[in-house]
């Protein structure tokens, strides 16, 4: 949370300018501790209200955040459509492994044999990779991020926030009471920073190939960015200038009854 | 008096739908009212496909019962229409495909045999070119002008290649003389009326009274009967500066329109039973964080995927109830494309005003048949004030501060000095969540009660700001209508039918179904007035409602739930019934 606050001071960005969005879990009382806008909606909804928020004002800076469960669960197709059209936006999902907010069960990045409350003798399912599903689904920054490091985190965060496209920043966010398994520890031991192991971020087969790395090495940092059209630039309406300015209505406008003559 | 009805039949793919609308557009333009019924199923080729053409001197509400000409594409439209044609009329057939003769046809009424395929392989052998034979013929029956037939073709087929309007006229004018030749004088003809009339579909009048209403933005996930909304609105998105995105699903597509009310315009989304139901969640966070939302529900039979191309009334409860817990919101029902267009430039203005979802009840019937409508009834200069209207004051901007309205100065993203946070849990007026640590306190239960008391009571000035039920038709008549929606067309055409047998009756509509005014409606439908309740579900959910909200039972009901549109036939026969118990 301070990550991403401190990524949109250092970046001098008006905080009027900028709306934080929200769904339901333990990542997502976000906004309501920053002094920008904030949209704090309902549980796996945060990259569609993002995208409206965008194409009607897409001068503004829309920074979506959310938890493992709201992103990749119940969320998860919109996870996938957002970064296939390259919204301008940056989306940040808390990834516990767990359902914290509704006491500890399976979520879909849980790690398979793990024992929770809805999964007593083991998770019998593969956990989702979202760095690979960022990277399938033709997201323009990928990233994945560590709250035990919130400088590296907020430079990835910042980076995300910059960069023209969709980026998304996948942060490990132990949670201290319902995971005992993937803890502060288990990541401090594992984690390794791509900037350090001559990643290039250029090179999506290099990006695949990291993103399968899981065990006793764990990549961290800048997976992948690359520059193609938004979605925004795509739209021809909003060439015109933010849809919130554009004029309204039909006065004037007498052709467009001629084709019910 | 003209009362004229032209029909055509076949499988789909067959054109027939093409066939329908111009001849309808013939009509209109020289001036006459007209209902175009679309009745189509859900395949591309095959299964029976039809339409008819309805003009009359009073304006016709809905298709009518009968019809004048029949042109059958193939033999199971006779045996499918054969019976509803008026005597006098006439089946136009190739007897190169089949044969149809008088004997199976209702008395006075004749068959005439037109070679429509040997008027089209004079120019091509696409056998789809019959049906300008066919319509050629039909112009004749119904005493439409051969230049208005010629123009209409000209017009539909004007932006395809070569040589097809003038195989289109070709065609078109040998059917015509052959029907002049072969037929007996047409008993109608039909002159200019007046300046031409604008012919649209529900869905067409729904997307233009959006966007005459300020609607900037649309997002939908297709879905039939409703898909056709998006269809126009995005063969208009540039010229007309909205935003059409067709979203991944009916959740991304209502949170969308949601964020984009949220971001600064107006925006909506649409959609059938079906997607409304995935919508529901959404729509009550668009009533918790106060975000401006019109929704148009489109309804088919249903339950779940029901009759995908078939018309209901049958979501009311739905529209209703959708959303947990309680939260304001007004839904409108208008009955015919002119209403609609007025519908949604009010709909766009309540969302606005009321700060709360706005539901707009369409069904297929509406959504997918074309009535005329007059210039007038579709007035372009709508006053459209800015959204922007809050300033920082140097006080603290409260969202959510208490009025007594319960609607509180809206600020947008992007404004300096007017932060907040919109939230889908409960909050206070700053916006601050009152859903975890505090709940349970004191203070915040308190609080919590307040927040819920300022919403709802929006839905006592939505009361006054819908509008009202209306009445139709002498006021001491001996039955009363109650109706709301597209049934109110069939309702209209059945108490002409019924004054013209020197029974009047009259009808209480609703334009809106919720809020309902419950003294007005208890004082207007208090005995002993005769009541007949008239929709298109399987339980009288309207009657229902009025009874729960106004404790006034309507318990004579003709209710239908077989997928087909109400005829006024249908509506006398119940009426004349209702009438003759009343008189014991």
């Amino acid at each position: 949370m301070a990550a991403v606050e401190t990524a949109v001071k250092r970046l001098a960005i008006p905080p009027h300018n900028v709306v934080i969005i929200s769904g339901i879990g333990c990542s997502s009382n976000l906004p309501h501790f920053l002094t920008s806008y904030g949209f704090h909606g309902i549980h796996g909804r945060v990259l569609p209200v993002a995208e409206g928020i965008r194409w009607a004002n897409h001068g503004l800076t829309v920074i979506g955040t959310g938890g493992d469960g709201d992103g990749f669960g119940i969320g998860a197709g919109h996870f996938v459509h957002t970064m296939r059209r390259n919204v301008d936006m940056t989306y940040v999902t808390m990834d516990n492994q767990i359902y914290g907010l509704t006491t500890g069960q399976a979520s879909p990045t849980s790690t398979m044999g793990q024992k929770t409350k809805s999964t007593p003798t083991g998770v019998i399912e593969r956990p989702i990779d979202p760095i690979a599903l960022a990277l399938a689904s033709g997201a323009t920054y990928v990233a994945r991020g560590f709250s035990g490091d919130v400088k590296q985190l907020t430079d990835l965060i910042a980076g995300g926030i910059q960069h023209k496209g969709f980026a998304f920043v996948d942060v490990f966010s132990p949670c201290v009471t319902y995971n005992k398994l993937n803890t502060f520890d288990f990541f401090r031991q594992r984690v390794y920073k791509l900037e350090n192991a001559g990643h290039d971020p250029s090179d999506i087969v290099a990006a695949w190939q990291r993103s399968l790395e899981w065990g006793d090495k764990i990549p961290i940092g800048l997976f992948y960015r690359t520059e193609r059209p938004t979605y925004e630039d795509l739209e021809e309406v909003l060439a015109a200038g933010p849809l919130a300015q554009q004029p309204v209505g039909l006065k004037g406008r007498e052709s467009v009854l001629d084709e019910f003559v | 008096m003209t009362d004229l009805a032209v029909r055509a039949g076949g499988q789909a793919g067959d054109g027939i739908a093409s066939i329908g609308e111009t001849i309808s557009r013939c009509f209109s333009r020289l001036g006459w009212h007209v209902f175009g019924l679309n009745a189509y199923q859900s395949v591309i080729r095959g299964g029976h496909v039809w339409f008819q053409a309805r003009t009359s001197d009073a304006r016709p509400y809905s298709q009518g019962d009968q019809a004048d000409v029949l042109y059958a594409l193939d033999k199971q439209t006779v045996s499918v229409h054969g019976h509803s044609l008026r005597r006098g009329g006439t089946v136009i057939y190739d007897p190169e495909k089949f044969a149809v003769a008088e004997s199976e046809l209702p008395a006075g009424v004749r068959a005439l045999g037109v070679p429509t395929l040997e008027f089209a392989r004079k120019y091509t052998s696409q056998s789809i070119l019959q049906n300008a034979g066919g319509m050629g013929a039909a112009a004749y029956l119904a005493g439409i002008p051969l230049d208005i037939l010629n123009e209409a073709l000209r017009d539909s087929f004007g932006k395809k290649a070569g040589d097809v309007v003038e195989w289109n006229l070709g065609a078109a004018g040998a059917g015509f003389e052959f029907a002049r030749a072969h037929a007996s004088e047409s008993d109608h003809a039909i002159g200019r009326r007046g300046p031409a009339k604008l012919l649209m579909n529900g869905n067409a009048a729904i997307a233009l009274g959006a966007v005459a209403g300020g609607c900037k933005f649309l997002a939908q996930y297709p879905m039939t009967p409703a898909s056709s909304i998006m269809h126009w609105m995005a063969a208009h998105s540039h010229s007309l500066g909205v935003v059409v995105k067709q979203a991944e699903d009916e959740l991304a597509a209502i949170n969308m329109a949601i964020g984009a009310s949220f971001g600064g315009v107006r925006s909506m989304t649409a959609t059938s039973g079906g997607g409304f139901s995935l919508m529901t969640e959404a729509l009550g966070m668009a009533g918790m964080t106060e975000t401006p939302l019109v929704v148009v529900e489109s309804q088919r039979a249903g339950p779940s995927t029901g009759l995908p191309t078939k018309t209901e009334q049958g979501d009311l409860n739905l529209m209703l109830g959708a959303g947990q817990s309680e939260f304001p919101r007004a839904i409108l029902a208008p009955s015919n494309p002119a209403e609609a267009y007025r519908t949604m430039i009010r709909a766009f203005q309540l969302a606005e005003d009321w700060q709360t979802p706005i539901l707009v009840a369409s069904d297929l019937h509406l959504s997918e048949n074309f009535m005329t409508v007059d210039r007038e009834e579709v007035p372009l200069d709508i006053p459209l004030p800015s959204l922007f209207t809050v300033e920082p004051n140097g006080h603290e901007y409260q969202r959510y501060q208490y009025t007594a309205s319960g609607v509180s100065p809206r600020a947008f993203p992007g404004q300096p000095g007017l932060q907040f946070v919109a939230g889908s849990d409960e909050h206070d007026e700053r916006g601050h969540l009152i859903s975890d640590v505090k709940s349970g306190i004191p203070v915040w239960v308190t609080e919590r009660q307040r927040m819920m008391d300022k919403r709802m009571r929006k839905l006592q000035g939505l009361v006054g700001a819908i509008e009202p039920p209306t009445w139709e038709g002498p006021s001491d008549a001996a039955l009363t209508f109650v109706a709301w929606g597209s049934t109110v067309g069939a309702v209209r055409d059945a108490m002409a039918a019924l004054a013209a047998q020197g029974r009047p009756t009259n009808l209480l509509r609703f334009p809106a179904v919720y809020p309902i005014d419950a003294d007005r409606v208890r004082a207007a439908l208090a005995p002993p007035r005769r009541t007949l309740l008239v929709e298109a579900n399987y339980s009288g959910q309207f009657g229902r409602l009025l009874r729960a909200e106004t404790g006034v039972h309507l318990s004579e009901r003709l209710l239908k739930y077989d997928g087909e549109p109400f005829y006024p036939h249908e509506i006398v026969v119940r009426a004349l019934e209702v009438m003759a118990d009343g008189g014991k």
